[in-house]
């Protein structure tokens, strides 16, 4: 193994080249921002690579690890480590950042160099969320990504961006507020400790336990987000600029599921067995309710994001069935979603670029003037609504099987997305590409160029690759999920 | 025949030489002949050899001296040398605001050396009539620097309610004070602690003394509901003299509650806890809640210093936990690191309306911050990581002091006090956010230059700075006020 220590490189790396991008300052100096923010992003990709490659699979033990007293007088830790199921994600975080920067590339002509900062300042932290063992380190890259977010929808957003500014960062201020009380009330029952390993194994009684949960569940269920919590979704969707809803969809949403496997589970797996029900009628409901939601929405960034909504439904109840096939198939579609989703946002953010509009009524008949443009976007809205051979199928089978297993009617229920999903998506692709040309904007179109070509191309790949062949992804989370599972079915109490 | 002993001076070096110093300035000042940078260099001087004095007699002994009235402990030092450099910013932020507005005159600095005195004095006290010296002198120098600018009325107004209320205050606890002094006879505070602890005087006296007392140190320290002075105080004040109230002060007020109602009143501390419980949640709720509707950010901040002394005194009130002191190095430690943490964002806030503030404009509406972005980039960033800071986000130092107490709070077994302290963080995190988006989402009214002097910017920017350092490496801070505080309890 190298001796570098990797995950602070794939955490610190852009932080620290956000803050020059940030250096470079005013807009006079835009032609350096950005080759700036790129060379940063592509370095802060390359390095996590090597997260992959020597990425043992054959254990769950946590590996990468790098461990310095940070704050003793809490016996906070500067405590860093992957296992199968965060290490994709700093991969798939690290993946997009790059994207997001040549998407902004030239939609963006006001604040570049704040900009691009913000992005790669937020690609740290969410690395630092990923690869935290400790609770306190945790919390604190948890919350300070909001503050970039913050900024994000505020300045580059569209009209209404100070509502959804305010209420993406209140919404999900309000649940890890409440998680920080349930962190220290833990550090005090483990003696002192805010290993995430060591509170993995405390025994805690039930009614604490159920606590817990629920605190738990107040911070990640705003994060996924999950109905009844997730209203402030759509308003940031909409609000932000296209790269921010890339993030938010792509990485942000999977911060909350994340953590219902890191922090829920193995913390307090007798009060998760306990509430499961309550945890899959929730998702049931995102699923399928929201699924309706979707399908009557006239912005297609709504409906989107509705979207998202239904399919994060979908992890949490795979999370919540206890079964291989489940958490297994729930991390894929994460992943998968994490493609889809931030591709499915570009592709909106290709129109609105041109046309300036995102409602669905405004366009009509877009394959006459942008054809390559069209295929993919087609591609990915397949992916959406979950065709085999894309990465969006993988998943929602794997999770359907699953939950068949656990229940038949839950199966049953959740397998509806396939048509709830498919209704929205093609509908509204049907109504946006194809048809007769809607008017002259729709005419005047003009296809996508190299630049947008590059993001959308290597997107494709991924969802394509992932749903022909996604045992490189499986293989990785294969024995951290079975270890996980087997904790959760001992008791704690 | 009195007995007449010299007392021991060396402890209290520090305060002889400001006392010198101060009364050299009025001196120098009435002859300089209106060069008034000779007045703001000697003042300056003076905190620095005051600091330097503390620095250099500091040998963690615990020394008494003037018949037990004064003490000079490791805790004392430690906030002492705190308090100089925060008096020290709050000069320079000042300077050119006060020759904006030809303020900057020699009673200015005089009154300043003498207020510093007064907190020096109250840092240190260990008898009830030294601390009511040093409470007072504090006081009375700051009514005056609350009128400094006398064709104010608004300056006017609130000095005159300043001193109401503030006369009425040390009533109270002068009051209080005779009361524990009727029941134990003493008016030492480990004299007091002591006979308390022997059984010594009536219990209802006792009790009924400590309502006035702590009646009278939340007043000073300005919660709920004894607050009703401090919006108008920091509204009507002119900047400078707000900067200058809103800082330094609470480390002594900090001190002096901690020494009266641990070293002197420990043993009724499930009374005086109780008292504080119900402070400091009324002042965490009604500070937060009134900060919403403020328009104007002095008086926002005002609101703030509300909500933030609410929360400071969560800190103090998890000292004791059902007669078991073994709590008390934890909370105690964290009340004092929280103090810190608050003063120095306390004094970048202020510096920052100073900062925008120029000659017959004061930029003291939130709206004036509009678009700073786009005027200074820098100096916005600045008062963004001043304002998640006091709003409690990592990585910043408000985050750590919020964590220190919580978890103070938490470990004397009031989860449901954290859980109620965190919520209304979350209301305070709306207004706080405000000042950004004005700063970030809006567009600037006003296009002028910034026009603060050099050495204020650079300091300014330190202050700031250091807010975000010390969010990233709290452990040096935690780790001299868990050790001062050790000293202190292990002295008491």
């Amino acid at each position: 193994m190298t001796g570098l220590p990797l995950l602070s490189l794939a955490i610190w790396l852009p932080i620290i080249g956000g803050l020059l991008v940030l250096a470079t300052g005013s807009d006079r100096n835009a032609g350096l921002a950005r080759p700036l923010a790129l060379v940063v992003a592509i370095a802060g990709f390359l390095v996590t690579i090597p997260l992959y490659i020597g990425f043992n699979p054959t254990t769950s033990e946590m590996q990468f690890a790098e461990l310095r007293p940070w704050i003793p007088r809490f016996n906070i830790n500067y405590f860093l480590g992957v296992d199968g199921i965060s290490v994709l994600f700093i991969l798939l975080n690290s993946f997009i950042t790059p994207l997001v920067v040549v998407a902004g590339w030239k939609v963006i002509e006001e604040k570049v160099a704040q900009y691009m900062a913000a992005f790669l300042i937020m690609s740290g932290l969410m690395n630092g969320i990923f690869a935290s063992l400790d609770a306190v380190l945790f919390y604190v890259f948890f919350e300070a990504s909001l503050i970039p977010m913050y900024i994000i929808i505020g300045v580059w957003g569209g009209p209404n961006r100070v509502y959804a500014a305010f209420k993406f960062f209140l919404y999900t201020l309000l649940g890890s507020l409440l998680m920080l009380v349930a962190l220290i009330y833990l550090f005090f029952q483990s003696g002192f400790s805010f290993n995430l390993l060591d509170w993995h194994a405390l025994p805690i009684p039930l009614e604490a336990q159920k606590l817990l949960f629920f605190a738990f569940l107040a911070a990640f269920a705003v994060k996924v987000p999950m109905w009844p919590v997730h209203t402030w979704l759509p308003d940031a969707h909409v609000e932000a600029p296209t790269g921010g809803s890339v993030v938010l969809a792509a990485i942000m949403l999977k911060l909350g599921a994340y953590g219902f496997l890191r922090f829920s589970l193995p913390i307090a797996p007798d009060a998760s067995r306990e509430l499961a029900w309550l945890m899959i009628a929730l998702s049931l409901i995102a699923v399928v309710y929201i699924g309706f939601v979707a399908l009557v929405q006239a912005d297609m960034k709504k409906l989107i994001a509705y979207s998202s909504i239904s399919h994060m439904g979908f992890v949490t109840l795979g999370f919540f069935i206890f079964n291989p096939l489940g958490v297994e198939g729930a991390l894929v579609q994460m992943i998968s979603h994490g493609f889809v989703s931030g591709a499915m946002f570009l592709c909106v953010g290709v129109l609105y670029d041109r046309v300036h509009s995102r409602q669905i009524a405004d366009y009509g008949g877009v394959v006459h003037a942008m054809p390559k443009f069209t295929g993919l976007a087609v591609l990915f809205a397949m992916a959406n609504s979950g065709l085999p051979a894309t990465s969006g199928f993988v998943g929602e089978f794997m999770v359907i099987l699953g939950a068949l297993k656990y229940n038949f009617w839950i199966g049953a229920a959740a397998a509806t997305t396939l048509i709830l999903g498919a209704a929205y998506t093609l509908w509204m692709v049907k109504r946006v590409l194809f048809g007769a040309v809607a008017n002259h904007h729709v005419a005047e179109l003009t296809d996508i160029n190299a630049r947008e070509f590059l993001v959308l191309g290597l997107l494709a790949l991924c969802v394509l690759g992932m749903g022909l062949y996604p045992f490189p992804f499986t293989e990785v989370m294969h024995a951290s999920v079975d270890n996980l599972l087997k904790h959760v079915a001992v008791s704690k109490l | 025949m009195i007995n007449f002993v010299m007392p021991d001076l060396y402890p209290a070096s520090a305060e002889i030489f400001m006392l010198i110093m101060a009364c050299t300035v009025l001196l120098v000042d009435l002859f300089s002949g209106g060069r008034r940078w000779l007045t703001y260099l000697l003042t300056q001087l003076t905190l620095a050899g005051c600091f330097a004095i503390t620095l250099f007699t500091l040998d963690g002994q615990v020394v008494t001296t003037f018949s037990n009235m004064f003490i000079d402990d490791l805790l004392a030092d430690f906030l002492k040398l705190m308090l100089y450099p925060a008096v020290a910013i709050a000069l320079v932020y000042s300077r050119s605001y006060l020759a904006a507005r030809n303020l900057d005159k020699g009673e200015f600095h005089l009154l300043v050396l003498f207020a510093t005195l007064g907190m020096m004095v109250m840092i240190s006290a260990s008898h009830f009539v030294s601390l009511y010296l040093g409470l007072e002198l504090l006081a009375l120098s700051m009514y005056a620097l609350v009128a400094i600018d006398r064709d104010s009325v608004r300056a006017t107004e609130a000095a005159m309610k300043y001193f109401v209320l503030g006369a009425m205050a040390s009533g109270m606890l002068l009051y209080g004070m005779s009361m524990v002094y009727g029941a134990t006879g003493s008016l030492e505070l480990f004299d007091i602690g002591q006979r308390i602890a022997l059984g010594g005087g009536n219990k209802t006296v006792l009790v009924f003394g400590l309502v006035f007392i702590v009646a009278g140190i939340a007043f000073k320290l300005g919660v709920v509901p004894f607050h009703m002075w401090v919006p108008d105080v920091y509204h009507g004040a002119p900047t400078a003299v707000t900067l200058l109230l809103g800082s330094a002060p609470k480390l002594a007020a900090f001190a002096f509650a901690l020494r009266i109602l641990f070293s002197g009143l420990g043993e009724l501390a499930q009374h005086w806890q109780l008292m504080l419980m119900i402070l400091a949640t009324l002042s965490i709720a009604l500070g937060n809640l009134a900060a919403i509707a403020q328009t104007n950010l002095k008086r926002m901040l005002a609101y703030s210093a509300i909500s933030h002394m609410g929360f400071m005194l969560l800190g103090l009130l998890a000292g004791v936990v059902g007669g078991d002191s073994r709590f008390a190095l934890n909370a105690y430690s964290s009340s004092m690191f929280y103090v810190i943490a608050y003063v120095l964002m306390s004094l970048g806030a202020f510096g920052m309306i100073m900062l925008l503030s120029r000659a017959g404009f004061e930029a003291e509406n939130i709206e004036d911050f509009k678009g700073l972005n786009k005027r200074s980039p820098w100096f916005a960033a600045i008062m963004m990581i001043l304002m998640f800071s006091m709003a409690g986000m990592p990585f910043f130092v408000g985050f750590f002091a919020k964590f220190a107490v919580l978890q103070a709070v938490v470990f004397a077994g009031h989860v449901w006090l954290a859980v109620f302290a965190v919520l209304f963080s979350l209301v305070g995190a709306f207004y706080y956010l405000r000042v950004v988006k004005v700063m970030y989402f809006d567009a600037p009214t006003d296009l002028a230059p910034l026009e603060a002097p050099r050495d204020m910017r650079i300091l300014l920017s330190i202050n700031g700075l250091a807010v975000a350092l010390l969010g990233l490496l709290p452990q040096g801070l935690l780790e001299y006020s868990i050790i001062t505080t050790y000293a202190y309890l292990i002295g008491g």
